[in-house]
């Protein structure tokens, strides 16, 4: 077993680890009290800035840079919006900190605001996740009780108010703009940008979108310094100016075939095959996998022979997936079909698609009934061709769309037409022996679509 | 000044102009497709039918440099050394595929859509999209959906672009559109009970790209491609918005706003918009009628049909031979046709009490949050009358001119002999009790669209004509003069006002409205900006005095 000991999850199986009684004796919040005694909030954003902590919301940005593109000298408010609307399929990391270390995330929170100078941070907690809401809401009422949040925090000028705002469950209220739209009680169309939220976000004012697990590297940071941080990852690629490296540890969630799915926590860079073998007691049934989701659905696949690749930031890139996302790795095993798994992805996304923009409004759609048809033994060798052309052009990558869910989208078609081709031909020839070759076009299919 | 690239052309544009690029390659003479952009709403950028590919020149080294994507050329700011290429292969390719796009769940019913012949849908299809259909999926619905009484949506033709939504949320206020449902089972949609009920609704037709929108007014009326238009001037309020008259063999079909900076931008209200019925309203006067032996009219006297070419001397002579004179310019007349009714009264009876006619008022004025406003004042140009009179010398010791309670009075202390009442007013204007001040005259001339107490006791009933029957020039509540032609002929043969005028004032030929404009604005400051070529979005009478 792997020596790493983990320190955001350290209060899973802490009798109470969720109370402030256990978050205080693990050392917590000691550093918001010498934070506010001591440094200014622009000591706070060096600090985040070089511990090289890296967003762990999907999109890896760099949060001590992200703070830095707020206005300076602003006359406020400024607001911090805390991102757990954790609905990327296969993530649940932000689950288990809000459940098990509540505490652990508000202190984040804390310093965050003080560092962006924000007195007022919204929690988007997701609808379906209600012990995170109780966990979280009678945490932040210890908090507030106990002088953490509220009015002069211990006595400094410091203020702050933390609202827990529940969603109702829809991925789009993840995408940042979205977020904010939804938190404004409109719907989550995410916004086009610029204004960027930095400089024009929640009800028009500077706005930070970061999330839970950033908030608890924030915290961690703050405890045990800049340097335990950067010891730990994968350092920025000498080579390569625009790799800002991939410090500190993280959440993987992993789940599907696996013997033992969990969240465990690791340094950023270990391999998908390590984690599957070494935390994840390997493929269930011993089974090999066929193919394993890097990130969350979004990222794409690795087949079998890609699953060496280090999980860090610029790993999953180098093998034509999206990214690392959300660190939620899926195992799928060698008895499943990607036929079978495409269609749930293309599931998903047409049914989460936010409907603005033409290209993932339709592209979503008309994949889901490619694969509805395809599923249905009227698959064409043509439709894997379309398929890859929309896998190809929808997105914020080739500029047809406003939000990066278009890009998850995406990322799956096209990683499971070029990477499994031969498996699709074979099931499209198999299923529709007469007209599988046909490229005009062909009567239209009654096909119930996601609801 | 800075200069953008558009498609290799350096075009100049304004220092302190803020241009997209769909406006910038515009004039670089390059057309960006685009649905859900509109001048006049938010911008939404979420069509992505205007994608192009863009970049940008160094000023010192002159090196383009290329974003490796395509953008929105509605949401991309054109600014100096902006590069915009709106016909390479990744550009053409990207909107082909939003149109294929698009047309996935479209029931492709051009054959019965009101929109056909002016639906951008249609006009990219040819023009960017490709001819194969690919998306061989879906059995089409064909679905309508009742949005309020005056528009109905086409379901399944949408493409979502919400400019209709927008316009209700940004322009009216009234916010009764909105989006339901999610991806790509989207609608649009008002809330039960919740209508779509404001004054401004029919341009969220006009804004549709496509014929989801539908004008329950036009509907199945006239394929457009029947329809003349001619550029005119909405008669329904002081705001006097700039509109095209659409029409076919004399039948107005529709009334569209004209696009106006000064005046209306893009919009008009529906009161504007549906007040064309009256032209065609078969009660209308038609003839000119003279009371048998020029006697005033009572129950059941019998008149007489005058043959046109005879009205301007019997008129004549019936209002010399009765003494002095009183008359009520309407607020619908034309500039030039004020000019000329003066002119001619001041013929007959050198002292002719010149009187603004009755200024309907209805309510208050009504602003919109996008800035557009409805007069309370429902006609078109009672400033220009009031010049008019003015330059008539027709204004009283504190230098107004009279109105028409003025005018009434003047009648009811017996001032006056004869009255020659203009009015033209779309609909009942007078009631009994004030046509009675006119009782005792020895000649009463009413001129107007249809009966009213005032016309039935009158020596002379004479038809008017409706607003898009004549032509000339309206000066509105903001002072902007705007000129415009006849856009259909009066029913039967009725002579517009202007005519009649013209061959009174002894003029040769037809009625020039042009030659009239340029004699008004030579004898009086107040018109003298009027005396060249007034744009078609009008011109502003104060701004021309001060200069
Ligand atoms: C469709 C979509 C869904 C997203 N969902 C989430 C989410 O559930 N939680 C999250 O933290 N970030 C989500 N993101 C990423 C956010 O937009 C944003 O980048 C992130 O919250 C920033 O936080 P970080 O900098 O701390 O990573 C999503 C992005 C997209 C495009
Ligand atoms: S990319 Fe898709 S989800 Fe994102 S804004 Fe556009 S339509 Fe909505
Ligand atoms: S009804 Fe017309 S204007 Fe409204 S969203 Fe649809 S296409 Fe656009
Ligand atoms: S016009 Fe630019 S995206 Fe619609």
């Amino acid at each position: 077993m792997p020596s790493f000991k983990p320190v955001l999850l350290e209060a899973v199986g802490v009798p109470d680890g969720h109370t402030l009684a256990s978050y205080v004796a693990r050392g917590g919040y000691a550093p918001v009290a010498k934070t506010l005694g001591e440094k200014q909030p622009a000591d706070v954003v060096e600090m985040v800035k070089s511990s090289g902590l890296r967003g762990r919301g999907g999109a890896g940005f760099s949060t001590g840079l992200k703070w830095t593109f707020l206005p300076k000298d602003h006359p406020g408010p400024i607001y911090l919006c805390v991102n757990a609307d954790e609905s990327e399929p296969g993530t649940f990391n932000n689950r288990i900190l809000m459940e098990d270390d509540p505490h652990q995330v508000i202190e984040g929170i804390i310093l965050s605001s003080y560092a962006t100078r924000a007195s007022t941070a919204y929690l988007y907690l997701r609808y379906e996740y209600p012990k995170s809401w109780q966990r979280l809401q009678a945490a932040i009422d210890e908090a507030y009780a106990a002088g953490w949040l509220g009015k002069n925090i211990k006595g400094s000028s410091f203020s702050l108010d933390v609202y827990l705002h529940r969603g109702a469950a829809a991925y789009i209220c993840g995408e940042e703009t979205g977020l904010i739209e939804s938190l404004e009680g409109k719907r989550a169309w995410p916004r086009i940008k610029p204004p960027f939220p930095a400089i024009e976000g929640l009800f028009r004012k500077p706005t930070v979108v970061n999330n839970v697990e950033t908030m608890a590297c924030v915290a961690q940071i703050a405890r045990r310094g800049v340097e335990w941080f950067k010891s730990i990852g994968v350092p920025a690629d000498p080579n390569n100016p625009r790799d800002p490296g991939s410090y500190g540890p993280k959440l993987y969630c992993l789940s599907g075939h696996v013997e033992r799915p969990g969240c465990y926590e690791a340094p950023l860079g270990i391999t998908a095959r390590q984690l599957i073998e070494e935390h994840g007691g390997g493929v269930w049934k011993g089974r090999r996998a066929k193919a394993v989701i890097p990130g969350g659905i979004s990222m794409g696949l690795m087949t079998e022979s890609e699953l060496d690749t280090p999980l860090d930031f610029a790993g999953p890139g180098k093998v034509g997936c999206l990214g690392l996302g959300t660190a939620a790795v899926v195992v799928i095993d060698d008895q499943t079909s990607i036929v079978d798994f495409l269609h749930n992805s293309c599931r998903f996304f047409a049914h989460e698609s936010c409907g603005q923009c033409t290209p993932c409004r339709e592209g979503t759609s008309w994949s889901l009934r490619m694969l509805e048809r395809i599923k249905a033994g009227k698959g064409r060798l043509k439709d894997l061709d379309i398929l890859q052309e929309i896998g190809n052009t929808m997105g914020m990558m080739p500029g047809s769309t406003i939000c990066g869910l278009a890009d998850g989208a995406a990322w799956p078609i096209k990683n499971a037409i070029k990477k499994f081709r031969g498996e699709f031909e074979d099931y499209i020839k198999r299923t529709n022996p007469s007209g599988w070759m046909v490229t005009e076009p062909v009567p239209a299919l009654q096909i119930v679509g996601a609801h | 000044m800075p200069t953008v690239i558009v498609d290799g052309k350096e075009i100049e544009i304004g220092a302190d102009e803020r241009l997209n690029c769909i406006e910038a390659a515009r004039r670089g003479g390059a057309e960006i497709p685009h649905y859900c952009w509109h001048p006049g709403l938010t911008v939404v950028a979420s069509c992505r039918m205007c994608l192009i590919e863009t970049g940008s020149r160094d000023a010192a080294t002159g090196k383009v440099t290329m974003v490796p994507k395509l953008v929105p050329a509605c949401q991309t700011p054109a600014k100096d050394g902006t590069v915009i290429v709106t016909e390479s292969q990744l550009v053409k390719e990207s909107r082909a595929r939003v149109e294929e796009a698009l047309l996935i769940d479209h029931p492709i019913d051009c054959p019965i859509c009101d929109k056909a012949g002016e639906c951008l849908l249609q006009d990219y299809h040819f023009e960017h999209g490709q001819p194969e259909r690919r998306a061989d999926l879906h059995p089409f619905t064909s679905r309508k959906r009742e949005m309020g009484s005056t528009v109905t949506l086409f379901v399944d033709r949408c493409v979502m672009c919400t400019r209709c939504v927008r316009f209700t949320r940004e322009i009216s206020g009234s916010a009764e559109l909105m989006v339901i449902n999610r991806g790509a089972k989207e609608e649009i949609d008002v809330f039960p009970g919740f209508p779509l009920e404001n004054k401004l609704s029919g341009n969220v037709v006009d804004l549709c790209p496509v014929g989801a929108l539908g004008d329950k007014d036009f509907l199945y009326q006239q394929r457009v491609w029947f329809l003349k238009a001619e550029d005119n001037v909405c008669g329904g309020c002081a705001t006097g918005c700039s509109i095209r008259t659409e029409h076919n063999q004399d039948t107005v079909y529709r009334l569209k706003p004209r696009e106006n900076p000064h005046v209306n931008k893009w919009w008009m209200c529906d009161d504007g918009r549906y007040g064309w019925h009256h032209l065609h309203d078969p009660s209308r006067l038609v003839e000119a009628r003279r009371a048998a032996g020029g006697r005033a009219r009572r129950e059941g006297g019998a008149d007489d049909t005058i043959e046109w070419s005879d009205v301007g001397r019997r008129l004549r002579d019936d209002l010399g031979a009765a003494g002095r004179l009183a008359v009520a310019v309407s607020p619908m007349l034309t500039t030039e046709e004020a000019w000329m009714l003066c002119a001619v009264a001041r013929s007959i009876d050198p002292q002719a009490f010149l009187a603004v006619g009755h200024v309907p008022i209805d309510g208050a004025d009504e602003t919109y949050p996008g800035g557009f406003t409805i007069r309370a004042e429902k006609c078109p140009n009672r400033l220009g009358v009031e010049g008019v009179i003015a330059v008539f010398g027709g204004v009283d010791a504190a230098g107004r001119v009279p109105g028409w309670n003025a005018l009434l009075d003047h009648v009811r202390a017996g001032e006056a002999d004869a009255a020659w009442i203009t009015a033209a007013y779309p609909g009942g204007w007078i009631d009994e009790e004030t046509a009675e001040a006119f009782a005792s005259l020895s000649c009463l001339v009413v001129q107007d669209l249809f009966e009213s107490p005032l016309s039935r006791m009158a020596v002379w009933k004479l038809p008017a004509a409706g607003f898009a029957e004549r032509a000339g020039t309206w000066v509105n509540a903001a002072h902007r003069a705007q000129v415009f032609q006849q856009a259909i002929r009066p029913p039967a043969g009725v002579w517009p006002e202007g005519r009649l005028y013209w061959s009174m004032l002894g003029r040769r030929g037809l009625y020039d409205a042009e030659a009239v404009r340029r004699q008004i604005a030579d004898s009086s400051p107040t018109f003298a900006a009027l005396a060249g070529d007034v744009p078609a979005t009008g011109i502003d009478l104060r701004i021309q005095q001060l200069a």
